[in-house]
């Protein structure tokens, strides 16, 4: 199946081009911070995990994509789903890579990765969640490109796939829950130390991963020639606005028992994502922009008519991507140091060759994912002639 | 499977193999003279008998895993002694006790590391006595 | 039967992967233990060696003397902490902070001014309940069983999770290579590489010869008072019985073991 991926279009190439492009550069200044050091990026004593942490945990979201998919097709039958839960399993496999590598980059002794398996540390959660996100990403590949291949010579898949599915569906539950424990387990950092981070990452997880497989699937249609169906991509929109609404509740929780409860601890960082805190605050027009454009997608997405129409439905999931990327991708790991725990408020700002790093594993994660869905177009459209 | 490339296969697999055993066949003909790392410092000299912490065969056999387990006892344990087959008793110190005697890193823990091409990390945190003093 | 493209590929590929597994699983299985026979690892023999059971160490606020630095000269020579002079890349064992960022929850416009206005040694608080060694995921960080939380700069990965984890920023990252940054090397203790996290060791190096802690006897005021809280006739005990001392945020369960004589 993989020569697939060989044969596209001139506009298939051209986009592949740019990715590798984007990548390399990536892997330039990927060169620069070895010999330099983490220095190279904005990330200080006071704020000592930024971008990189940051996207791995706004990707693990992504990697929900698929879990939304097959729950609802394996365990309640729901055929609109069928022809598509390939493509959420795919982007749960780019997305998770893309997870590991933000990972690896912010090491500051890559070299040294295997000690984590050479001297495991079972009290440590960064230890469980390398485990549960290989782990999910074995399932997915897995279970997609079997899937696939069954679809593309019309057997049915072998008996031991279904096990592994209702496996993925369990396990997607834990990739979220690992990784917001990896936050919410910190005594010192009154910001994470809340129990609603686990559900407040499922709930972001099932509105930001579906929003981008139905932005994929409306370019799939347009450019790709292969149509999703109306029906799944509806069922799609309106799982992305109970989950939404889901993560706006939880997020609301959050504030009334920090501003409402008013412990300064808990508070201040509150304070400075939203007003500033001591005349510092980069972050408080990046959450603005993150609220407004999550109630405005929630509107158009609660809303039947305004869902219907394609294009409106297209900028809603926009939407929810972006409020979502501000809101795990900016804002939740940073303003865990800030204020410090010595009450220092030292802001963070990414340099240049940190964003060219972050934007290296982004298109090498798309990469992976444009090959993977020009094959299963293929399959479909051979499924058809 | 019928083969209708067979020419391009063969020249793939020739190319194949000249590349995996380039290293093999590169080197035949040329000779390089084995490393002679010194032994020749003021505090070999003044020792009676020529010992390091083991005798040589196991030393330079062995001093990177003796290496790393001074480094783990030390570290880890908080032992820092350490008794030699003979029961001589040393203290566990890179800078301490090995570059005491071998205070010529460069004419010996480098000439066969060079050699080798092994880049061991020792020196980017241990210091060496030598150096600092200058 | 003639095997066709797809077996010939799967055949392939599992004979490479026979080939390359020995290879990648080895290291993990193969503990680099090396047996001499008759050779052996112990302690220093030698009886001037400072043993206890917890360590701990108490800061006197009524006799640390404003604006002075000798603790923190002390200790950065000895450890080899460069200066890389600004906050961003800063590494710090020992510093001064002020009242209110030390004790926030027990600070007040209202407390004695001179109280206020002090900057009093902070550092790590080796606590007996490390939230730093719990994250650490390969054991870099680790407590040893006199109550020293120390670090093994050998297998640190810098993934800063310690750094996140510790409520009181006492940790730091090499966030470049800090050997050109330190004035003078002290060749009796190493430096850092670049990529790791570090922090105070409570002296262990010097514990070990029988001496105290390099911040300790550098303060003239003995401001800092170093000693075994299991041993009920050690001195910081007999300090802490008749003084008002705090913990810093104590609340967090984390049992630290710098106490504050207020």
């Amino acid at each position: 199946m993989l020569e697939k991926a060989l044969r596209g279009s001139r506009g298939y190439w051209m986009w592949i081009i740019f990715l590798v492009a984007v990548t390399a550069n990536g892997f330039f200044f990927y060169w620069q911070q070895l010999n330099y050091g983490l220095g190279i990026t904005g990330m200080s004593r006071d704020v000592s995990w930024g971008l990189y942490i940051a996207q791995f945990t706004f990707l693990v979201g992504i990697a929900a994509s698929a879990v939304m998919l097959v729950l609802p097709y394996y365990l309640h039958d729901y055929k609109a789903f069928g022809k598509i839960t390939v493509l959420g399993e795919f982007l749960a496999v780019s997305a998770v890579i893309m997870c590991v590598t933000f990972v690896f980059v912010d090491l500051g002794q890559p070299s040294r990765v295997m000690n984590i398996f050479l001297h495991p540390a079972p009290t440590s959660i960064l230890f469980w969640d390398t485990i549960v996100l290989s782990g999910y990403m074995l399932i997915n590949i897995i279970t997609g490109w079997v899937v696939l291949s069954c679809d593309r010579k019309e057997v049915p898949p072998p008996a031991w796939v279904k096990p592994l599915i209702y496996l993925s569906i369990p396990w997607a539950v834990s990739i979220h829950t690992v990784t917001a424990f990896i936050y919410a387990g910190l005594p010192g950092r009154s910001f994470w130390l809340t129990a609603i981070m686990a559900p407040r990452f499922l709930a972001s997880a099932f509105a930001s991963g579906p929003a981008l497989l139905i932005i994929f699937c409306l370019i799939l249609k347009k450019y790709a020639g292969f149509d999703a169906g109306k029906t799944a991509i509806q069922t799609l929109a309106k799982i992305v606005a109970y989950a939404l609404a889901a993560s706006i509740f939880f997020v609301l929780v959050e504030l009334f028992t920090a501003f409402y409860g008013g412990l300064p601890e808990h508070e201040a960082h509150f304070r400075y994502l939203f007003s500033g805190l001591h005349g510092h605050h980069n972050l408080v027009p990046w959450m603005w922009t993150s609220a407004v454009l999550a109630f405005g997608a929630l509107a158009a997405l609660i809303y039947p008519r305004a869902r219907n129409s394609e294009p409106v439905l297209v900028a809603a999931c926009a939407a929810v991507f972006l409020s979502l990327w501000i809101e795990k991708g900016l804002g939740l790991v940073v303003t865990g140091f800030i204020p410090s725990p010595l009450e220092a408020v030292t802001e963070y700002v990414p340099t240049g060759p940190e964003m060219a790093i972050a934007l290296g594993v982004w298109a090498g994660g798309f990469l992976i994912l444009t090959l993977l869905y020009r094959i299963f177009v293929a399959v479909r459209q051979e499924e058809n002639s | 499977m019928k083969l209708n490339n067979i020419g391009k296969i063969v020249a793939g697999i020739v190319i194949f193999i000249v590349l995996a055993t380039f290293f093999f066949w590169y080197g035949t003909g040329k000779s390089s003279s084995l490393p002679q790392p010194s032994l020749d410092t003021p505090a070999i000299a003044q020792m009676k008998e020529k010992r390091c912490v083991e005798d040589k065969a196991f030393m330079s056999i062995n001093h990177m895993k003796l290496l790393h387990n001074w480094r783990d006892s030390a570290v880890r344990e908080g032992n820092r002694n350490y008794t030699a087959k003979n029961g001589n008793v040393y203290k566990m110190s890179l800078s301490g006790t090995c570059l005491e005697c071998h205070s010529n890193k460069e004419q010996f823990c480098d000439r066969c590391h060079t050699y080798v091409a092994a880049k061991p990390a020792c020196f980017s945190c241990h210091s060496i006595p030598a150096e600092v003093k200058k | 039967m003639t095997p066709n493209r797809r077996d010939f590929l799967k055949i392939a590929g599992m004979s490479t992967l026979s080939l390359i597994a020995p290879a990648i699983l080895r290291p993990a299985f193969a503990k680099e233990k090396l047996s001499i026979p008759g050779a052996k690892t112990n302690q220093t023999s030698s009886s001037q060696q400072l043993k206890g059971k917890r360590w701990a160490m108490a800061v006197d606020f009524a006799k640390c003397r404003r604006g002075c630095v000798d603790c923190i000269a002390a200790c950065h020579e000895v450890h080899n902490v460069p200066q890389f002079g600004n906050p961003k890349d800063e590494i710090k064992w020992i510093w001064r902070e002020k009242f209110a960022a030390i004790f926030p929850s027990e600070s007040h416009p209202y407390l004695p001014e001179s109280l206020q206005r002090q900057g009093i040694p902070v550092l790590c608080n080796h606590c007996a309940n490390p939230p730093c060694v719990k994250v650490c995921p390969t054991k870099a960080t680790f407590k040893r069983a006199d109550g020293i939380v120390i670090m093994d700069y050998h297998r640190c990965i810098g993934c800063r999770f310690c750094m996140a984890a510790c409520p009181y920023g006492a940790r730091s990252m090499n966030y470049r290579d800090p050997r050109p940054f330190i004035s003078k090397i002290n060749p009796d203790f190493p430096t850092r590489t670049k990529g790791v996290v570090e922090k105070c060791n409570f002296c262990e190096e010097r514990l070990v010869q029988g001496i105290l802690p390099a911040c300790v006897t550098a303060c003239k005021e003995k401001a800092l008072v170093f000693g075994d809280m299991e041993d009920p006739k050690a001195e910081i005990r007999l300090l802490l019985s008749k003084h008002f001392n705090l913990r810093r945020r104590a609340h967090l369960g984390t049992e630290p073991q710098i106490y504050y004589i207020v």
